[in-house]
C-alpha cells in the first residue's frame, strides 16, 4: 500500500512524516523544503505501508517543478493524506477539493491544531468531516497531537469522487464551506507581528537584515572557534597526539609506510596540519578543523531556517537579485550554499526557470565557500591576519556579483517576478534545531571521513611515485605563470576535486607567502566543486549545461587568480 | 487603482486580476482572487516586491504581478 502525505508548501507534511515513519527528515520554516520526495514505512495494523512526503503544492495544475512533480506522484498512490493547515484553511482547501474530484481515497489532517488557540481561529472538525465526506483529524506535527489517530483513520478514508468542477466553482464552494465550519475572533498584534512587518519594509528591513547577518557571522565564529580551541585541539592533543607518537616510534620515525600513516616529521614532530599523513592530518582535517564550523554554522542556519525569517531576506534582495539574474528566493539556495554546496544545488529546484537555475546553481559552485572550505580559509589564511581573510570573501562577493551581473546580461530570457508565500515567524522548536544539526553534521562526517582519507592515501601513494611531479611541470606556465603559485601547488587544485578542506590543508603544506595563501584559496574555491557538488550539478542541469557552467569556472577562476596575483 | 498604488498600512479590496489563466492560477492558489479583503504591508526601493497580508498569510509579489491586480479602496479618489 503507498500513501501520500500531500499539501500547499510549509504546512508540516516533512514533520509529519517524520512523526508516522521515524525517519527523520530535513524540515524548515520555508514553502519549498522538501523539493525531492522522500519516502519511508510504517505499520498500520499489521500491514507496512510505504509512505510518501511529496513536495508541496498549492494546485494539481502544475506551476511550478515542484508541482509538475507532486501531480504525477499522485497518479502512484493508494490513498492520500491530505495536509492542511488550520490557520490558513481556506487557501488549502482548494487543494483537497481537487483531491476530492480524483478517484482516490483521502483523509485530512488539519495540522497545527496548537497555533488556532492563539491566532483566535475556531473551526467545527465535525462540520468539515460531514461538508468534505471523508476523516478529517486535529493534528500538531510539532507536539505530536493526533498523530495516532490520523494512523487509525487512514483505513476509513474514502474517495467521494466529487463532480469536477471549474476553478471559479471550487473557490465559491471553499468560500461556502468556510462560512459555516470556521469563526476568527479578532486578536491584537502580538510582537511577533509587528517584528514581521518590519522585516520587509525598505529602511527597517534592511537594518535587521544587517544586524542579522552580522550577529549570524559572529555567533558562527565565536561557537566554531571556541569549539576548536577548548575542545577539539585539545583532545587531539591530549589524547591522540601520544598515541600517535607510540605509532611513530614504533614505525621507526621514517620509510613508506610512516610517511603514509603518521606523514612526513616537520622539525621531528608530528603536525596535525603539514605532516600530512593518514592518522594525523587525515583525522584532523575533517574533525577538529571542518567540523567545529559545520556544527557551528549549521546551528545558525537551523535557526534562521526555522524562525522563518530567510523569505523576509529574499523579499528585501529581490530587487538585487533580478539584477544578477535570478529573484528573490534565489538567496535561500545561496545561504545554504556556505554550509555545502550539494543542498544548495538541489535547492535550486525551487526556482521556475531553467536559466534561473543555471545561474544560480553556477554562481553557487562558484563564489559561494563552503564550511568545510571556509574552516580552512579561517585556519590557514587567518593565521596571517584577518585583513587577508577579508580580501579572501570580499573577491568572492565581487566574483558573484560581477558572474552575475555577467550572466545576466549573455544569457537569453529574463527572470520571472517573485511570487511567494511568507511563513509568519515561530519561535524554532528546539527539539528540531537538534536534530537537524544531528543529521547534517552525522552526514557530513559519513560523506567527508571516506573521501578525504582516501585522498590522503592516494595523494601519499602518487607523490612517493612522483606523479605529481609530471602534472607540476606539464601545468607549471598555467600555476606559476598566470596565478604566481609554486609548481607544486597543482597537485592542492587537483586534490580540491576530491574535497575542499583536505586540498587546502595542502596548500599548508607549502612554503607560501600570504598574497601566495590568498590567491591559492580563491582559486581553490572557485575551481571545480567537489565531486559530490559536481555530481549534483550534473544531475540538476543536464552535460550540456554543465559543461557551460564549468567552462565559465575555468575562465572565471584564472582571470581572478590571475588579476589577484598582479594587484596585491 | 492597482496594488502598487496601494499605500502601506491600507486596506482594499480586490477587483479584478488583469492577467493569463496561469497567472490567475497561481495568485489563486495563494487566495488572492476577486472579492478577498487584502491590507498591503510594504513595498520595496526600485520597484521591488509588494508584501500583502490576505486572511492569516503574508504573500510577496513582484512589481509587475502587483500592476496586474486591481483593488478598490474607500479612499477618495484625488
Amino acid at each position: 500500500m503507498k500513501l501520500l502525505l500531500m499539501g500547499n508548501p510549509n504546512v508540516g507534511k516533512s514533520v509529519i512524516f517524520s512523526r508516522l515513519t521515524g525517519i527523520r527528515v530535513i524540515s524548515s520554516n520555508y514553502p519549498g523544503t522538501t523539493v525531492n520526495y522522500t519516502s519511508g514505512f510504517m505499520k498500520t495494523g499489521d500491514r507496512e505501508a510505504e509512505i510518501i512526503d511529496v513536495p508541496g503544492t498549492y494546485t494539481l495544475e502544475p506551476t511550478s517543478e515542484a508541482e509538475e512533480i507532486a501531480s504525477k506522484m499522485m497518479k502512484t498512490g493508494d490513498i492520500v493524506i491530505n495536509v492542511v493547515s488550520a490557520i490558513n484553511l481556506e487557501r488549502n482547501l482548494y487543494l483537497t477539493l481537487q483531491l476530492l474530484e480524483q478517484n482516490i481515497p483521502v483523509v485530512v489532517a488539519c495540522n497545527m491544531w496548537d497555533d488556532t488557540v492563539h491566532c483566535g481561529i475556531n473551526i467545527d472538525l465535525n462540520k468539515l468531516r460531514d461538508l468534505l465526506g471523508v476523516p478529517v483529524v486535529a493534528t500538531s506535527g510539532l507536539t505530536g497531537q493526533g498523530i495516532k489517530e490520523l494512523v487509525e483513520n487512514i483505513s476509513q478514508a474514502v474517495s467521494p469522487s466529487r463532480p469536477q468542477l471549474s476553478r471559479d466553482e471550487r473557490w465559491s464552494l471553499v468560500g461556502k464551506i468556510i462560512d459555516q465550519v470556521q469563526r476568527i475572533e479578532h486578536k491584537h498584534h502580538r510582537w511577533f507581528e509587528r517584528l514581521e512587518d518590519a522585516s520587509v519594509k525598505p529602511i527597517k528591513g534592511s537594518i535587521i537584515a544587517v544586524m542579522v547577518l552580522v550577529l549570524s557571522f559572529i555567533v558562527i565564529r565565536f561557537i566554531g572557534e571556541n569549539l576548536i580551541s577548548r575542545v577539539f585541539d585539545p583532545l587531539f592533543d591530549n589524547l591522540w597526539l601520544p598515541i600517535l607518537h607510540k605509532v611513530s616510534t614504533a614505525m621507526g620515525g621514517g620509510g613508506f609506510l610512516h610517511d603514509i600513516f603518521i606523514g612526513k616529521l616537520i622539525a621531528g614532530e608530528i603536525h596535525f596540519v603539514e605532516s600530512f599523513g593518514l592518522l594525523s592530518s587525515g583525522f584532523y582535517i575533517p574533525f577538529a578543523m571542518v567540523l567545529p564550523y559545520i556544527i557551528s554554522f549549521y546551528l545558525v542556519l537551523s535557526i534562521l531556517e526555522d524562525t522563518g525569517y530567510l523569505p523576509r531576506l529574499a523579499v528585501l534582495l529581490d530587487t538585487t537579485l533580478h539584477h544578477l539574474g535570478m529573484h528573490g528566493f534565489a538567496i535561500i539556495p545561496t545561504m545554504l550554499g556556505f554550509g555545502c554546496n550539494v543542498p544548495a544545488i538541489m535547492a535550486t529546484r525551487v526556482l521556475e526557470s531553467k536559466r534561473e537555475r543555471f545561474i544560480a546553481a553556477t554562481l553557487v559552485s562558484i563564489a559561494i565557500p563552503c564550511a568545510s572550505a571556509q574552516a580552512m580559509i579561517f585556519g590557514l589564511v587567518g593565521k596571517e591576519g584577518g585583513q587577508y581573510v577579508a580580501i579572501v570573501y570580499g573577491t568572492l562577493f565581487i566574483v558573484w556579483i560581477a558572474l552575475g551581473l555577467i550572466l545576466n546580461r549573455i544569457m537569453k530570457g529574463r527572470s520571472p517576478e517573485l511570487l511567494m508565500e511568507i511563513p509568519p515567524y515561530r519561535l524554532p522548536a528546539l527539539k528540531i534545531v537538534v536534530h537537524k544539526l544531528w543529521q547534517r553534521s552525522q552526514g557530513f562526517l559519513k560523506e567527508a571521513l571516506p573521501v578525504i582519507l582516501s585522498a590522503v592515501l592516494v595523494i601519499n601513494i602518487l607523490f612517493v611515485l612522483g606523479v605529481f611531479d609530471h602534472i607540476a611541470r606539464f601545468t607549471a606556465p598555467v600555476v606559476t605563470g598566470v596565478l604566481g603559485l609554486p609548481e607544486e601547488s597543482v597537485t592542492a587544485i587537483v586534490v580540491g576535486f576530491l574535497r575542499k578542506d583536505a586540498a587546502l590543508g595542502m596548500l599548508a603544506l607549502l612554503p607560501l607567502t600570504a598574497k601566495q595563501l590568498v590567491v591559492g584559496s580563491v582559486v581553490l574555491t572557485m575551481f571545480f566543486p567537489c565531486i559530490a557538488a559536481f555530481i549534483v550539478l550534473y544531475r540538476e542541469l543536464g552535460l550540456a549545461d554543465l559543461c557551460k557552467s564549468m567552462l565559465i569556472m575555468v575562465i572565471a577562476a584564472l582571470t581572478v587568480g590571475g588579476i589577484l596575483n598582479i594587484v596585491l | 487603482m492597482s496594488l502598487n498604488e496601494l499605500k502601506s498600512n491600507e486596506k482594499g479590496v480586490v477587483q479584478k486580476i488583469n492577467g493569463g489563466t496561469s497567472l490567475i492560477n497561481r495568485l489563486n492558489a495563494l487566495g488572492i482572487r476577486p472579492g478577498k479583503e487584502i491590507a498591503k504591508i510594504s513595498s520595496t526601493f526600485m520597484r521591488g516586491p509588494v508584501t500583502i497580508q490576505i486572511d492569516r498569510s503574508q504573500v510577496a509579489i513582484g512589481f509587475g504581478m502587483a500592476k496586474k491586480i486591481f483593488i478598490s479602496t474607500d479612499r477618495k479618489e484625488e
